[in-house]
């Protein structure tokens, strides 16, 4: 472990810098990573690590600086040439053949011949043989098909694929992100075997307690440059953290209190019912953020597209602003002042082949339109707005959005609803799948909606984010409200009381 | 927040032009155009007596721009379905019926007027039960215009009786004679047409909003786009291009016959994906699926001057689908993941 690295670096890569489309990728990073230690790569989305192992894999060439493998200089152009000289990344979802046996996927690139005629039986002998060596003889079954295979066992497979030929430096991309915890105990296991056998191993991850128990080293990165690298055993959580967000997240969540709003409700809510959700009354006040919170399953995402009118409503009353309105479409919620963003940003919100343009002006055309002709440089005046305010990340307004990070797609979806003005705005998860920096700023955006008296429900399975943004919580159970918590009697267990609480739902009763 | 000075503000020039609605860059229409030169050379090789010469090769390619006409202005009504995340099939039929119709003796008593409305009627009537049975019905487009493109043409030839309807209003013909400053008036109806349909489809909020529900009819559900209205005009449109193109193939033919605009939807559909429409949706542009048409047609002026039997054009244009689909399909392979699998 440490005690090689006084010895050369396995793997060097000395100022290297990527640029795509505008956006500077890597600048200028410097690592080292040593055989016989695991070196764990951290950093935010879009800090630059999977540019990094694209580049160690082949994919990508640096524009600058250079890499080099136990003191030589080494160019990849294709994954070919980093297999030859013995680096392996392995994905998260490797390509796997369904059809074929694991033998014949673990060796698709080198199988065993005699003259052209494969053996099967050589083959199969010589996997249960790797098998053995690395102790899986009971967590893969050499005959199984591709297609059988948990997502745990595609991995294995991966790696005893790499394992073919000789490997000096193996990266792993946040590899357990589909794996049970027995998975991950065998997969740290193995790990474990190949940096005692000498390899260099990079583990790329998002979480801590992984890279407190199996890393040696820590290099992050954030915004594409060399943050810094520390010895895991030296370090903390709470240091990592500000490493790779550049200041403290203490006060991420912080919303002042401030009194209960009175008056009318911007939205209020009565008995709305249909197939999912019961009975539901909801007051929200301009100014206020209304926290949904309540377990998978709990009838959430159901209210909010229940409200919009997505869905059909049996019964109930929406007012907005103490005036009565229908809605029996997500376009009737809309002209009535209420916007929703929903859960899955690719799947329900965003136009992913066009541009950011596009997607910000999706809610507003009938607004900026004369005789249904668009008005483009209003168009483009409003993107840019937008752009700028959420400090959206990309080139220029005419990106396509598919190339922007998670973080800034949402922001997209947000700016959507932010051009549109609405009286209530309903965000369903609007922080999954996002870093920690685009958190923040998404936090700060839903703060200043309230400061410009917009009413907003935010719908979160993230427990510190609904107590830390909402000055209410509603807690849904079963298609009901289950209970409504202040913001200063809330607390993590009165939360989950509520949402566990299993007897309401069987006696029909309204709470 | 973040110390990246990158934010969109920075660059707050006017997006280039011809970047357009910054999906599709006009490369791939660029590219069209380059095929189309290629073509000329291929005919200045075959037939250097025409393509060489200045007058014959004009009067050539106002041929080839008049051939393409009809089909063209039948194109330009599938990309708009296509890009809505749809599909067709009765184009062809509904020339034929919108033919037929306008050309039996009772609608030719009233006069060439008449005859032109009861074919755009008729286009956009036929056009309006797809997009109710797809919108309303909820019928998948490809089973609804299957339906209606047998129907249709089936009705068409019992309007006819199928038999060839001779067009006796001689003013009803001059639209396929009459030549403004030399350019035939197909060609011109043509060209106005696919102006039409550009400003609708990049400048309108009809445009965005057939390329919203073609990209992601969900998203564009809860953005507050009708959808099922919206679909029903984008069929209509179709079938109202149908329409007009029955009145210029009718011309040209003087004659109104259920077998006008057979295979037209294939090669519509052809068209529109050379000209990079995506058959999924969201995708395509009135330039590409124009110079889509032209490809073809070209293609087939080529084989006719240098007088190859028609089977031969057929396969070539069935080569030349393949080839386009697979390149557009590399294209968006290098767009979504721009890195190889690691095996």
């Amino acid at each position: 472990m440490s005690s090689d690295a006084a010895a050369a670096p396995r793997l060097a890569a000395t100022e290297l810098s990527k640029r795509f489309a505008g956006v500077q990728a890597l600048r200028a990073v410097q690592l080292q990573a040593y055989g016989g230690e695991v070196m764990a790569l951290l950093g935010e989305n879009g800090a630059g690590k999977s540019t990094l192992l694209k580049i160690l894999a082949g994919a990508h060439r640096p524009d600058s600086g250079t890499l080099s493998i136990d003191g030589e200089r080494v160019s990849f152009s294709s994954p070919r040439d980093a297999h030859r000289a013995g680096v392996r990344i392995i994905y998260q979802e490797p390509e796997i053949i369904p059809h074929v046996s694991v033998a014949e996927n673990i060796y698709v690139g080198a199988l065993p011949a005699r003259g052209h005629r494969f053996t099967r039986a050589a083959l199969r002998a010589r996997v249960v043989a790797d098998l053995a060596r690395y102790g899986f003889t009971s967590a893969l079954d050499p005959d199984a098909l591709g297609s059988e295979l948990s997502p745990a066992q595609r991995q294995l497979v991966e790696i005893l694929r790499a394992l073919t030929e000789s490997v000096r430096v193996i990266a792993f991309d946040e590899p357990t992100s589909s794996l049970s915890d027995t998975e991950v105990e065998v997969l740290f296991r193995l790990i474990r075997q190949l940096r005692d056998e000498g390899v260099a191993v990079i583990y790329v991850s998002h979480r801590m307690n992984e890279i407190f128990q199996i890393s040696d080293r820590v290099t992050v990165l954030r915004d594409g440059a060399l943050v810094g690298t520390v010895t895991t055993a030296e370090t903390d959580e709470a240091r990592l953290v500000r490493m790779m967000v550049g200041r403290d997240l203490t006060d991420m969540f912080v919303r002042e209190r401030r009194p209960r709003p009175t008056g009318t409700p911007a939205l209020t809510v009565r008995g709305l019912s249909n197939d999912d959700v019961h009975d539901i009354d909801l007051e929200v006040y301009g100014g206020e953020v209304l926290g949904i919170a309540g377990l998978v399953g709990a009838g959430r995402s159901e209210l909010a597209h229940a409200i919009v009118g997505s869905t059909p409503v049996h019964a109930g009353e929406i007012l907005v602003d103490g005036n009565p309105v229908r809605i029996s479409g997500p376009r009737d919620a809309i002209r009535a002042g209420i916007g929703f963003a929903p859960e899955e940003r690719k799947a329900q919100a965003l136009l992913m082949q066009r541009s950011v343009r596009d997607n910000i002006s999706l809610a507003i055309l009938d607004r900026i339109r004369v005789a249904r002709v668009v008005r483009r440089g209003e168009e483009r005046a409003v993107a840019q707005r937008y752009t700028g305010q959420l400090r959206i990340r990309t080139p220029d307004i005419e990106q396509v959005v598919s190339s922007l990070s998670g973080g800034n797609q949402q922001k997209v979806v947000l700016a959507r609803w932010l051009a549109r003005r609405p009286r209530v705005l309903i965000l369903d998860e609007p922080t999954r799948g996002v870093d920690v920096g685009a958190k923040a700023e998404i936090y700060a955006v839903i703060n200043q909606l309230t400061a410009d008296g917009i009413a907003v429900i935010v719908i979160s399975s993230e427990l510190p984010e609904i107590l830390g943004l909402s000055d209410r919580i509603a807690v849904m159970q079963g298609g009901r409200v289950t209970g409504e918590l202040d913001r200063s009697e809330a607390t993590e267990e009165r939360v989950l009381a509520l949402a566990m609480a299993g007897d309401l739902t069987t006696d029909g009763a309204t709470r | 927040m973040i110390d990246v000075a990158s934010p969109a503000a920075a660059s707050a020039k006017r997006a280039g032009w011809w970047r357009g609605d910054g999906s599709e860059p006009v490369r791939r229409n660029l590219g069209l155009v380059g095929v189309l030169v290629l073509l000329y050379l291929v005919g200045a090789l075959a037939r250097p007596d025409i393509f060489l010469h200045g007058g014959r090769l004009w009067s050539n390619e106002l041929t080839v721009l008049t051939q393409a006409s009809s089909i063209g202005v039948i194109t330009i009504g599938m990309t708009f379905v296509m890009i809505s995340g749809g599909i067709d099939l009765s184009v062809g039929a509904l020339l034929a019926l919108a033919s037929v119709w306008s050309t039996t003796v009772a609608t030719q008593s009233y006069g060439p007027g008449v005859m032109i409305l009861a074919a755009l009627l008729v286009g956009a009537g036929s056009g309006l039960v797809n997009g109710i049975l797809i919108a309303y019905g909820r019928m998948v487009p490809f089973i609804a215009t299957l339906a209606t493109m047998v129907a249709a043409r089936g009705l068409a030839q019992k309007i006819s009786g199928k038999l060839t309807q001779i067009v006796k209003v001689t003013s009803f013909n001059r639209i396929a004679e009459w030549r403004p400053l030399g350019i035939p008036l197909l060609v011109i109806i043509f060209v106005v047409v696919a102006v039409l349909a550009w400003v609708l489809l990049n400048r309108t909020t009809f445009g965005r909003r057939t390329v919203a529900i073609g990209g992601n009819a969900e998203a564009a559900r809860l953005a507050g786009i009708n959808i099922r209205r919206h679909t029903l005009l984008v069929y209509t449109l179709s079938g109202l291009c149908c329409g007009i193109a029955a009145v210029m193939v009718t011309a040209q033919a003087t004659a109104g016959s259920s077998d006008h605009g057979n295979l037209y939807e294939l090669n519509a559909i052809a068209a529109a994906i050379i000209g990079g429409t995506a058959l999924t949706g969201g995708r395509g542009t009135i330039v590409g699926s124009v110079l889509g048409v032209l490809v073809f047609t070209q293609i087939y002026n080529l084989f006719i001057v240098k007088n190859l039997q028609t089977e031969y054009q057929q396969i070539a244009q069935g080569v030349i689908i393949v080839a386009a689909v697979l390149i557009q399909q590399f294209r968006v392979a290098a767009l979504r993941r721009p890195v190889p699998p690691g095996a």
